[in-house]
């Protein structure tokens, strides 16, 4: 069995997406360094999410989609017979635009993932529960609460939490699509904070709306459009001297 | 009225205003010039007033500038015209100071006959004119060949520099009574050869905007 151990950089070569006859992702080639910030930018229905989804598998449910090209992580190739899409998940973690807390309290809800992979031990799991609030810089907010429901939290809170739990399971790398598009600057402004604190280990990909925001945090900066990878660069060259005359149109806001 | 044509109106009006600016401090140092040649005081005196106008060109579009990057944020080519223009601004107010200290200068300069022939210093004042107008150009109208033209037109006024600071270190070696003119015809150079800097730069910033490289010749 494949292992994730060591480097956690991404590479898509000759990716091509389809579901059904439609033609998602056309042939993109991408390299995403270790423990960077990258963003992936692009107008709706571009792709991006979809190219995302890939790195955990998270299209192989979806009915007619059909997925050609070599993805690695770290050098290993993750629709390998021998990568487990279990192992796989548990290295690659992923936080969606709306806050998906289950309905359990949030000690639970951290300690799920690590339950799963067959931790028991009550003064272990309150270390990974402990350890990974305190990542997710939420651990003040709620460790005399941890009880409580999580559904009963902000949705900064709840997010926070989201994120918390998938560092439960100890991943290389996050996925993030759009994490703070339903919430107010403050926590957006705790996320981005976290992510910067968060790149020191992990590798994170996200895909963002807010060009601002792709700014601010990423290292790294992808544009999509109608499913190709138009530009991909350095975040300060692409907002200040993109190559491409499509990127300069989307980020300038003059597209159509 | 979207968003982006919002934009485009304030970037206009932008440069609209900058053009405004940079025709005053035009007009400044050929009038600078023109009271030196002629001796006329009050013509040197109604500079400086005109300097206040500078100012208040560079404080409007300096606020402007600010606004924009405030509410539209904005990216590529439009942060790049923006961050310019907030960058030229100190240059053309730079223009005008210049030209208010050669006014100030004829305004007390004694009504001595000239020590020597004001050719050097006349064509060093046409020629700042030339480049303040031409670096400016190149931004209003993004060409960046005209930027290089302007950086390269310094060449003649530095040799120019040159030639009126020789000319003046004779002058004092050969009768001492020439110090007290001398020094301030060499002010009066130096000026202009500092406002062929500041249009550099601004050719600089023209091309950074065009680039996306910052480079200092």
């Amino acid at each position: 069995m494949n292992e994730f151990i060591g480097r956690m950089d991404i590479t898509a070569k000759g990716c091509n997406l389809y579901y059904g006859d439609f033609h998602a992702l056309k042939d993109i080639n991408i390299e995403i360094p270790e423990k960077q910030v990258t963003a992936l930018i692009g107008p709706s229905g571009c792709g991006k999410s979809t190219f995302l989804k890939i790195f955990n598998r998270m299209n192989d449910l979806v009915e007619g989609c059909r997925i050609e090209g070599e993805y690695r992580i770290g050098g290993v190739d993750i629709f390998d017979k021998e990568t487990d899409v279990n192992v796989l998940r548990k290295n690659v973690g992923m936080v969606f635009q709306k806050p998906n807390p289950f309905p359990m309290s949030i000690y639970d809800n951290i300690a799920f993932a690590p339950r799963t992979f067959g931790i028991t031990k009550k003064s272990e799991l309150d270390e990974i529960v402990e350890q990974s609030l305190r990542r997710a810089s939420i651990w003040d907010e709620v460790k005399d609460r941890l009880r409580k429901n999580a559904l009963g939290m902000s949705g900064g809170q709840q997010q926070r939490l989201c994120i918390a739990r998938s560092l439960a399971a100890s991943p290389k790398v996050l996925l993030m699509d759009e994490p703070t598009s339903a919430l107010d600057p403050i926590s957006t402004g705790k996320i981005e904070e976290l992510m910067e604190e968060l790149k020191k280990d992990l590798t994170i990909v996200i895909v963002t709306h807010n060009m601002q925001q792709a700014t601010r945090i990423a290292d790294k900066t992808a544009f999509f459009l109608l499913g190709e990878l138009v530009e991909y660069g350095n975040t300060d060259d692409i907002f200040t001297s993109p190559r491409d005359e499509r990127t300069e149109r989307y980020i300038t806001g003059r597209f159509g | 009225m979207s968003i982006r044509k919002i934009f485009e109106e304030e970037l206009a009006d932008l440069k609209t205003q900058l053009v405004e600016m940079c025709r005053l401090t035009e007009q400044m140092i050929s009038d600078a010039i023109t009271a030196l040649v002629n001796r006329d005081r009050e013509l040197g005196k109604s500079i400086g007033i005109m300097d206040k106008r500078v100012d208040e060109y560079e404080m409007a579009i300096e606020k402007k500038c600010m606004r924009i990057l405030l509410k539209q944020q904005p990216v590529a080519k439009d942060f790049r015209e923006v961050s310019t223009a907030l960058k030229m601004i100190t240059d053309i107010e730079r223009f005008g100071d210049q030209a208010a200290d050669i006014g100030d200068l004829v305004y007390t300069m004694p009504g001595d006959a000239y020590i020597k022939k004001l050719t050097h210093i006349t064509a060093m004042g046409n020629l700042a004119v030339k480049m303040v107008r031409e670096s400016v150009s190149s931004f209003i109208n993004n060409d960046e060949a005209l930027a290089d033209e302007v950086i390269a037109l310094d060449d003649q006024m530095d040799d120019m520099f040159l030639a009126v600071k020789t000319d003046l270190i004779e002058l004092i070696k050969k009768d001492g009574r020439n110090g007290d003119q001398a020094i301030e015809l060499m002010m009066v150079a130096k000026y202009l050869e500092r406002i062929g800097d500041h249009a550099v730069n601004v050719a600089e910033w023209t091309k950074y905007n065009e680039t996306g490289v910052h480079q200092k010749f």
